[in-house]
């Protein structure tokens, strides 16, 4: 299987690429793919750009969060009842994305909706890091004959693409928000545990960690001391790569309805409701999917920046 | 030679646990098809009947038997009959697979021609500004949600422009959104493994070398740069193949085309659990047989690889 590895980048780095044009330097530290050729000055130059993309993602999912943290405070009408009288507006200063068929306010909707994707790309992420970590670590630490099992189920995982992956998870737990959240957490373990053994790898490699088994550390020890932490920025940026994948994935399942039932203000629910009147009211597929976009965008970025950090 | 055998059965062992994974995750449902459709009261059956039904389908045998029977059913391309509506598998998935497969293959070469445009223009524009920006178009591919796409599209070109029929395209005019759809978010991640190798390439010693001997850069990228960039372009190949499949279905989707992206929708709302197991098991063997051909190839293509794999 290391022929595989010679030959093809990890998930972990493919996975990084889609996050940006500078993903290079993520990929490079996730231990698979490195040497981009960024001169000093070019390299000097990128870095004082990309900072206010940086500034605004932060601040756009900083947004998002306080959307789902506290609705009413930016939603001021009612997500659930409509005036009928006020129905199929376009945006305007009174309903800035416009009303539905039924004159609920669109942008009150989105609003009260970040909370299902929010806390679903959470508890994906959740699901993906631990159940993902477990198996790298313990693949990398133990080594031979569960090293070989476990990176086998991590292929197979892997060969089962990511939108039928889930939709295996979701037949078997039923339709639900909560579900959809575990069956998108379920797709991203490959790739975390991917990475968490190739940074085990790594870090089992440098002098303090053979001084520390050398000065009569145990091996979980050395684990929770030294290997963790030194792992944790590469797993970082990799989590908020997989917090903007699963916000996609969780609107995809949304729009398909697996996820929550209407009248649910779910993103990828809104769009799939507002597609009948596409002739009529393009505000109502177009602005929630525009706040799909940024939002993904920023985490995206984050991403990005986080394992840029760890090069500098 | 040592080299392929191992690749080959590296390959097979990924599809045995595959499909393993599939019956034992699909196997293990609450309630099983077959009784879902059968119990149904207006059938009106006897639980003798029921019984007799089970066992006809093989759900009555233990958990081995069953594994065997449907391995050496996989084995030969027979999967079973759909716990829905009792036709076999193998004929629902014939149907649909090949509305599919055009339209997963068409939505590749877009996206090919898409990725490579970017790179070229990326590199070879002279205003900075304007390659900037083509370069983080990528990264804004991906962040778009493909349902989402898909509706922006037949806004912009059926219902604003009206250039696309919405009510019986034609076969050729009902392809162009679609092939678009799926080719949009595929076209990133190739887009920028191009445009990270052509980086790479252009400032190997080499390439001063021609450069300083008076060659253009369009030239340069034509005849040296391209061809390198191209291998690390072709061991993402397994990677896009998921996002091909998982795009297509939800193409479909969103185009109320015939296809495996509704058979595959049906499965789930029926819990026909042979069908979906069918679909999977497919769509890793479709994976499996890519990066084998990806692993057997490369070394071709990259004289580099050869010496690797012969270690």
């Amino acid at each position: 299987m290391s022929t595989d590895l010679s030959l093809a980048p990890g998930p972990s780095a493919v996975l990084a690429e889609e996050a940006g044009v500078e993903a290079g330097d993520a990929a490079g530290a996730a231990g698979t793919v490195g040497g981009v050729a960024a001169g000093g000055a070019p390299g000097r130059r990128r870095r004082r750009l990309p900072a206010l993309t940086v500034v605004a993602s932060f601040a756009l999912l900083g947004l998002v969060v306080a959307w789902a943290l506290l609705p009413a405070l930016f939603g001021h009408a009612d997500p659930y009842a409509g005036v009928p009288s006020e129905k199929l507006a376009g945006p305007s200063p009174a309903h800035w994305f416009g009303t539905d068929t039924t004159g609920r306010d669109l942008f009150t909707r989105v609003v009260y909706g970040a909370r299902y994707s929010l806390l679903g790309g959470a508890v994906a992420v959740t699901v993906g890091l631990v159940a993902g970590t477990a198996i790298g670590v313990l693949a990398g630490t133990i080594g031979g004959i569960l090293d070989e099992a476990l990176m086998r189920v991590v292929d197979v995982l892997l060969a089962i693409p990511a939108l039928l992956l889930s939709l295996s998870v979701i037949i078997l737990l039923g339709f639900g928000t909560t579900s959809v959240a575990i069956a998108v957490g379920v797709t991203s373990v490959a790739a975390f545990a991917r990475l968490s053994r190739s940074e085990v790898a790594r870090v089992r490699r440098t002098e303090y960690v053979e001084a520390a088994f050398g000065s009569g550390g145990r091996w979980w020890q050395v684990l929770l001391r030294h290997v963790l932490p030194n792992s944790l920025t590469a797993v970082l940026a990799l989590a908020a790569l997989q917090f903007g994948t699963a916000i996609l994935a969780i609107s995809t399942l949304g729009f398909l309805g697996y996820g929550a039932p209407p009248p649910t203000p779910e993103w990828g629910l809104l769009i799939a409701e507002g597609r009948n009147y596409l002739a009529t009211a393009w505000w109502l597929t177009t602005l929630p999917g525009i706040v799909v976009v940024l939002t993904v965008l920023a985490a995206n970025r984050v991403s990005v920046w986080i394992a840029r950090r760890s090069e500098a | 030679m040592s080299y392929v055998a191992g690749r080959v059965a590296s390959a097979l062992g990924v599809l045995l646990a595959a499909f393993t994974l599939a019956f034992l995750l699909l196997q293990a449902l609450p309630g099983d098809a077959v009784m879902i459709r059968f119990e149904s009261p207006e059938l009106g059956l006897s639980p003798e009947q029921i019984a007799t039904i089970r066992e006809s389908y093989g759900a009555d045998a233990g958990l081995l038997t069953q594994y065997g029977h449907a391995l050496a059913g996989a084995v030969q391309g027979d999967f079973g009959f759909s716990a829905a509506t009792g036709a076999p598998v193998r004929v629902l998935i014939g149907e649909a697979i090949g509305s599919t497969v055009l339209l997963a293959v068409l939505g590749l070469l877009t996206a090919t021609v898409l990725a490579v445009a970017l790179a070229v223009a990326a590199t070879l524009l002279p205003w900075s500004w304007l390659a900037g920006a083509i370069r983080s178009l990528p990264s804004l591919f991906v962040s778009v949600p493909v349902f989402w796409l898909g509706i922006v599209l037949v806004q912009i070109f059926s219902f604003r422009l009206g250039w696309i029929s919405v009510i019986r395209p034609g076969p050729l005019e009902g392809l162009i959104l679609p092939v678009l759809t799926l080719a949009v978010p595929i076209s990133a991640p190739l887009a920028q493994i191009l445009l990270r190798s052509i980086d790479t390439a252009r400032a190997a010693p080499f390439v001063g070398v021609v450069r300083a001997k008076g060659a253009s850069e369009g030239w340069l990228l034509a005849n040296n740069v391209l061809r390198n960039a191209a291998v690390p372009a072709l061991t993402i190949a397994g990677v896009l193949l998921g996002e091909l499949i998982g795009g297509a279905v939800v193409t479909e989707t969103v185009f109320a085309r015939y296809g495996i992206g509704r058979i595959t929708a049906d499965a789930l709302a029926t819990q026909d659990v042979p069908v979906l197991q069918a679909i999977v098991v497919l769509a890793a063997a479709a994976f499996v047989v890519v990066n084998l051909g990806v692993d057997l190839l490369a070394p071709i293509v990259d004289p580099r690889l050869r010496r690797r794999a012969a270690a």
